[in-house]
């Protein structure tokens, strides 16, 4: 039993001013919360100590955030029960459990971990809460701020990611976050006292000692292996030289025409232009950005790292290998695609794999392949534009590795010869120049809004409305930025002018800041 | 089949004298009741009674053994009147549900069954869903106990206690011809304990025995003159009666000092519900031990109403002040009190709500503080050194976790991988997207998650059942039409009358969702009327578009797989623009696929590891077709749809991924169709076992497939080395 009297500046009269052993297990609906509680409670009355356990399931238990909570004791001399909480005290927990790391996090912020006497089992894992999926670009909580926290609270932290754990054993959570709390040592109980209450659970015993003991070891002997930190960029050096004569030709060039800052992400950029298309296409890619880098240079670049020329290799080749329908069906039928999904999927040998895709082309994609005359005319028959609509606008399902479905999806990947004369090419190629003209143009007097200008192209993302939404929100956060473009601070209400409208769907915080400069910059 | 089976646990209901029950404190509480001899047993589900009525479904074997009837009311209103067999015949009955909405919905059978007095002994146990992980709107049924003058006991979180003041309860109901309410709280249910059991009893008399031997008193019907003598008898006699059996049979309790030891000058009277947390205060402040030892007086009413003046007096004799511990307000016992020691001008100060939250939970640090307080202001030399408590304060203003405050997102309760209701959310959020948003009236169950992200649809939620009925005055002609919306649950449990047949009846121009899940989902997956599960205690398959057509709708449509969103979307077009008059009626069916899963799962593995050939399903994002605008995100919420950050530089937004614990429902991939947002979302689907044929077609068109990948991919630029 845990000697933590009372903190009376008193001596200690005898057990009676002991206080229970207290373990909250923070959890989210659905993640087996219940059944570790179960198994503690257990561990605790086979050694004749008494336990209580109390939760609030209600609502909660539909994957929203909820909290067990055990207490346990030795029963006093002449067997009298210790009178058990129902519910933890801030700064009076023992042991805090969570299965997901910003429910560690919530935890610490409802104060039942404190320094002197938590011990923090947290698993590093996350499972994203709506509001960080909701928004329309990263909208991820910062792990290093709950990390941050724990280092300040927690008396003893056990943290790693025991989900992961859990299932290479064939198991889950709790049986990892079990073979943590054996090993923490804040319980009285011997290791093979939680073999025994696990067995005596019935259910996937095998797979849970499994997990049981690897977390048990991973606890007391830390990790396996120091984690490496991932580079800041993929590649830090170009490669010598390519087999493939033509991608070798483009590789000399991005050497020879382009500063070095600008080298590895050029060289990403490179390959998705001609994967998007072809060699020539490659070529066509670092022309633009030889000329950029010209004005990069004139805009005194030099001192600035080439940032400008940097970030013009990284949106110029996300705009230029525009998602239309060519695209989507030469990723569909490619040989690494079905792969991956064999992986995903744990394909073994003996099965067969099919995929069906939910594609719903319009009218309007379709028009937008066919080269520029055609499209136009088409679109300029109206009945017999929309008859087509008619015939082609309608959600299909295709089964991509049957032939019925994948010759069609091959055929339009075939398109790719006659992209470059389609009207969807000429719009976004004129798209691109306009954009990339006023962010050349921005540069010349002010070096940081130009290098914002280029980033604005992640708002074009999405397909058919959402797609026509990142138009629209685009040209608003352009104009805005254009009509500031004098002011001194314009680069940094660029910035905040895309955040705002990244973070949000609805465009109500981007209205919010473009209303919040007019005021200001009377427009 | 309800969520969560207790078949292994209820065999403990079988204990007899001399063991040891060890459990959940439902359990406990359904043994109380087969040791008390109830003849039968009722109720409606709803945290925290839902496990109540799970565990009396699932001992209804063992019940049918001993006699007792045990009934899935249709609504409180039909748990309350079903006491009325205690009305004329020596018959124990329970009835529970989750209060206080449940006790408002029996109110009108309550306050009969009160006002004419029972014979047998009547008991309501109350889930009494108050503070943090409620569901509900936050009241006391205390006031419901006091108006219709039904004895409250409120025991001790302790399963002997409560076990002994349920046994004790039924006498006490008999005693006193007065039906008795037993409130436990939330955690109370969940907490595991133990208690040494007694046999279960028989009833003496069954309802076999009442049902051929009638009788019937007019005196016990509530009809003037009979109405008035019943307050008389209330007042005269039952209320007497009560008050000397509480006293006599000792179901309050006194702790800490008595007699000559009783020497402080202060002392708590506590509702026995409080207990727990006041000892744990009690200890923070080095007044009591662990094991409730304590050098206060306390004063435990484990009766919460009526007061017991005699126990009062005793209490507070020699005592400056006293401190009321009851959560809740307004502060009913606190009041009580006061007026018994005014009208005697005692000289003790009556505290509670004055140092204590009016409202919220009472943990222990609430307490400790308030009772610290009080202690400081009344007598401060108990309070000693004032050894310092458990405090977070310096540990929750450190600048480091302030900031963590901004960082860790809400996580608000939604709904399951896999729920049908989710597509019908969607396609109503895509309707709003075309014809602007229309008035939303919501219902409580699963669905009632719609009103928040991502869906933040529906304005508000008049209670199980009402959704319809809280559109009623939303009957414009011309305007944008009212949607509302209710469950299968809440249909049964009175929206048929109250919400479809009230809309029926005034020509309602309105459109009505009726969300058909086949079981009331959200407290646990009970069968109801509609269920679709063959159920041999139960009639179920009762269809809820032949019951709205019953009752006079006549255009009603049923989507009876709602995962179709294009077609749901056309129906609920269909239903907004429609010049048909009135109610516009949507059933919208599919199962809960909770439920589902919990019975297909183990089948599919059977089948599996069996070698038949099945396929299995489950969705995937091509993570480069995928853009990361995420609109897929706001039209779903699912939990195995989440987002994933890329290795890919060039790349700044994570991307939509799907998790292992896709059920394939096919609500992405619908969605993504029906809204056209974008070509990312595939199912992917696994052939286990597979036939003969199966193969030959695979080999067939795979090596086409791989001949047409090779020569295309032969002739890409390659960027290797």
């Amino acid at each position: 039993m845990k000697d933590d009297t009372v903190k009376l500046g008193l001596k200690p009269t005898g057990p009676a001013t002991e206080r229970p052993i207290s373990i909250a297990i923070v959890a989210m609906g659905g993640q087996g919360g219940g059944v570790l509680t179960g198994w503690i409670v257990n561990l605790a009355e086979t050694h004749g100590w008494v336990a209580q356990s109390t939760s609030v399931p209600g609502v909660a238990q539909r994957t929203g955030a909820t909290i067990y909570y055990v207490e346990m004791m030795r029963p006093g001399d002449g067997g009298q029960k210790p009178v058990l909480a129902q519910m933890p005290t801030p700064g009076d927990v023992d042991v805090v459990i969570a299965s997901e790391f910003m429910e560690a996090g919530r935890s610490i912020l409802r104060g039942i971990v404190t320094p002197d006497r938590t011990t923090l089992i947290a698993s590093s894992h996350r499972s994203l809460a709506i509001s960080e999926k909701m928004a329309p670009g990263d909208s991820i909580a910062n792990n290093g701020a709950v990390s941050d926290a724990i280092g300040v609270v927690a008396k003893q932290e056990i943290v790693f990611d025991m989900n992961a754990m859990a299932v290479k054993n064939g198991s889950v959570i709790s049986s990892a976050m079990f073979g943590s709390l054996a090993a923490s040592g804040t319980l009285p109980f011997a290791r093979e006292a939680y073999y025994d209450v696990i067995r005596k659970g019935g259910k996937g015993i095998d797979a849970s000692i499994r997990a049981f003991d690897a977390a048990f070891d991973r606890t007391v002997n830390g990790p396996e292996m120091p984690q490496l930190e991932a580079p800041e960029t993929p590649v830090a050096t170009l490669p010598d030289s390519l087999r493939d004569k033509r991608a070798n030709a483009l590789l000399t060039r991005i050497r020879s025409e382009l500063p070095e800052q600008a080298h590895a992400m050029a060289y990403l950029g490179l390959q998705k232009v001609v994967d998007f298309q072809d060699a020539a296409y490659g070529d066509e890619y670092l022309d633009i950005l030889r000329n950029l880098t010209e004005a990069d240079r004139a805009a005194n670049g030099e001192a600035q790292g080439f940032a400008f020329t940097a970030s013009a290799a990284k949106y110029l080749a996300n705009a230029m290998a525009y998602d239309d329908v060519i695209r989507v069906a030469r990723i569909k039928t490619q040989s690494a695609r079905r792969q991956r999904v064999a992986e995903e999927v744990g394909l073994k040998t003996g099965q067969v794999l099919n995929t069906t895709e939910f594609m719903h082309p319009r009218m309007e994609e379709a028009a937008s392949t066919l080269p520029v005359g055609l499209a136009n005319w088409l679109k300029s028959r109206k009945s017999l534009y929309a008859w087509l609509d008619r015939r082609i606008n309608k959600g299909r399902r295709i089964q991509t590795y049957r032939l019925t479905g994948f010759l069609p999806l091959h055929f339009v990947g075939a398109l790719k010869g006659t992209r470059r004369m389609s009207l969807r090419h000429k719009t976004e190629v004129a798209h691109r120049d306009a954009w990339l003209a006023d962010a050349a143009q921005a540069l010349a007097q002010n070096y940081d809004l130009g290098v914002a200008m280029l980033t604005f192209r992640r708002l074009i993302k999405g397909y058919s409305d959402t797609h026509v939404r990142g138009h629209s929100k685009f040209e608003k956060v352009m104009q805005t930025t254009k009509s500031i473009a004098g002011r001194d601070d314009a680069a940094e209400w660029a910035q905040r002018l895309l955040t705002s409208a990244i973070k949000d769907a609805s465009s109500k915080d981007l209205d919010g800041t473009i209303m919040t400069i007019e005021s200001f910059s009377g427009t | 089949m309800a969520e969560r089976s207790f078949a292994k646990e209820v065999e403990d209901l079988k204990l007899g004298e001399g063991d040891l029950f060890r459990g959940e404190g439902i359990l406990a509480i359904t043994k109380a009741l087969l040791q008390s001899g109830v003849a039968y047993v009722g109720g409606y589900q709803g945290s925290p009674i839902s496990h109540l009525m799970d565990v009396l479904a699932d001992a209804n074997d063992i019940l049918d053994d001993l006699d007792v009837v045990f009934q899935s009311s249709a609504s409180e209103a039909t748990a309350g009147a079903m006491l009325s067999a205690s009305v004329m015949y020596p018959l124990r009955g329970a009835v529970a549900w989750k209060s206080t909405v449940g006790t408002n919905v029996a109110s009108d059978a309550l306050s009969n069954l009160a006002s004419g007095g029972v014979t047998g002994g009547a008991m309501v146990i109350v889930g009494e869903d108050y503070g943090e992980g409620s569901s509900i709107m936050q009241e006391r049924t205390h006031a419901f106990a006091m108006k219709s003058q039904m004895w409250l006991l409120d025991p001790r979180p302790d399963q002997a206690c409560m076990v002994n003041l349920i046994e004790k309860g039924f006498e006490l109901s008999e005693a006193t011809n007065t039906p008795v309410m037993l409130q436990v709280r939330v955690r109370s249910c969940h907490m595991t304990g133990e208690f040494a059991c007694k046999d279960n009893k028989r009833p003496e008399f069954t309802l076999r025995d009442a049902m051929n031997n009638p009788e019937r008193d007019l005196g016990r019907i509530v009809l003037p003159p009979a109405a008035y003598e019943h307050e008389v008898e209330k007042i005269k006699v039952r209320m007497p009666a009560a008050i000397d059996f509480i006293r006599d049979q000792k179901l309050n309790e006194f702790f800490g000092p008595t007699g000559e030891e009783k020497t402080g000058k202060t002392g708590l009277i506590v509702v026995g519900g409080m207990y727990n947390s006041t000892i744990r205060a009690l200890q923070f402040l080095g007044l009591c031990d662990a094991y409730g030892n304590s050098r206060v007086p306390i004063y435990v009413m484990n009766v919460a109403y009526p007061t017991i003046k005699s126990e009062v007096d005793a209490f507070c004799e020699g005592l400056d002040a006293v401190l009321m511990v009851e959560e809740g307000q307004p502060e009913y016992i606190e009041q009580s009190i006061s007026t018994i020691l005014a009208r005697t001008k005692s000289p003790t100060e009556v505290h509670g709500k004055d140092y204590l939250p009016m409202g919220g939970d009472y943990t222990a640090a609430v307490l400790t503080e308030g009772i610290g307080r009080f202690l400081e202001d009344h007598e401060p030399k108990q309070l000693g050194n004032r050894a310092p408590v458990p405090d977070p304060v310096p540990i929750l203003t450190n600048p480091v976790i302030e900031r963590l405050a901004d960082v860790v997102p809400a996580r608000p309760p939604g709904l399951c991988t896999g729920c049908p209701e989710r597509p019908i959310f969607a396609a109503m959020k895509m309707v709003f997207e075309e014809t602007g948003t229309h008035h939303v009236s919501a219902d409580i169950g699963c669905h009632l998650f719609s009103i928040l992200p991502p869906f933040n649809l529906g304005a508000t939620t008049m209670g199980f059942g009402l959704g319809p009925a809280s559109a009623a005055a939303f009957n414009v002609k011309g305007a944008k039409r009212s949607i509302s919306i209710m469950g299968d649950g809440g249909f049964w449990h009175n929206g048929l009358t109250s919400g479809i047949g009230n809309a029926v009846f005034n020509k309602h121009d309105g459109v009505f969702v009726i969300v058909d899940n086949f079981y009331s989902s959200a407290t646990g997956g009970q069968d109801i009327l509609s269920s679709r599960a063959h159920n041999k205690r139960r009639n179920t398959n009762n269809s809820i578009v032949d019951a709205v057509k019953g009752i006079g709708a006549t255009w009603v449509r049923q989507v009876d797989h709602t995962y179709d969103v294009t077609k749901m979307r056309n129906v609920l077009n269909e239903a907004l623009t429609t010049d048909a008059e009135g109610p516009k009626i949507i059933v919208a069916s599919s199962e809960c696929m909770l439920n589902k899963q919990r019975r297909e799962k183990p089948k599919v593995a059977k089948a599996i590891s069996g070698g038949k050939r099945v396929v299995k399903e489950k969705f995937g994002v091509d993570e480069d077709v995928c853009t990361g605008d995420h609109a897929c995100m706001r039209l779903s919420g699912c939990p195995s749809l989440s987002i994933k950050e890329l290795d890919d530089p060039l790349r700044d937004d994570p991307v939509a991924s799907i998790d292992d614990t896709c059920v394939a429902c096919g609500n992405c991939g619908e969605v993504a169709d029906a809204a056209v947002l974008c070509p990312s979302f595939f199912r992917a689907e696994v052939t286990h076992n597979p036939t003969g044929w199966d193969k030959v077609r695979a080999n067939l068109s795979g090596s086409v497939i791989r001949y047409l990948q090779d020569r295309r991919e032969k002739r890409a630029v390659s960027f290797e080395a």
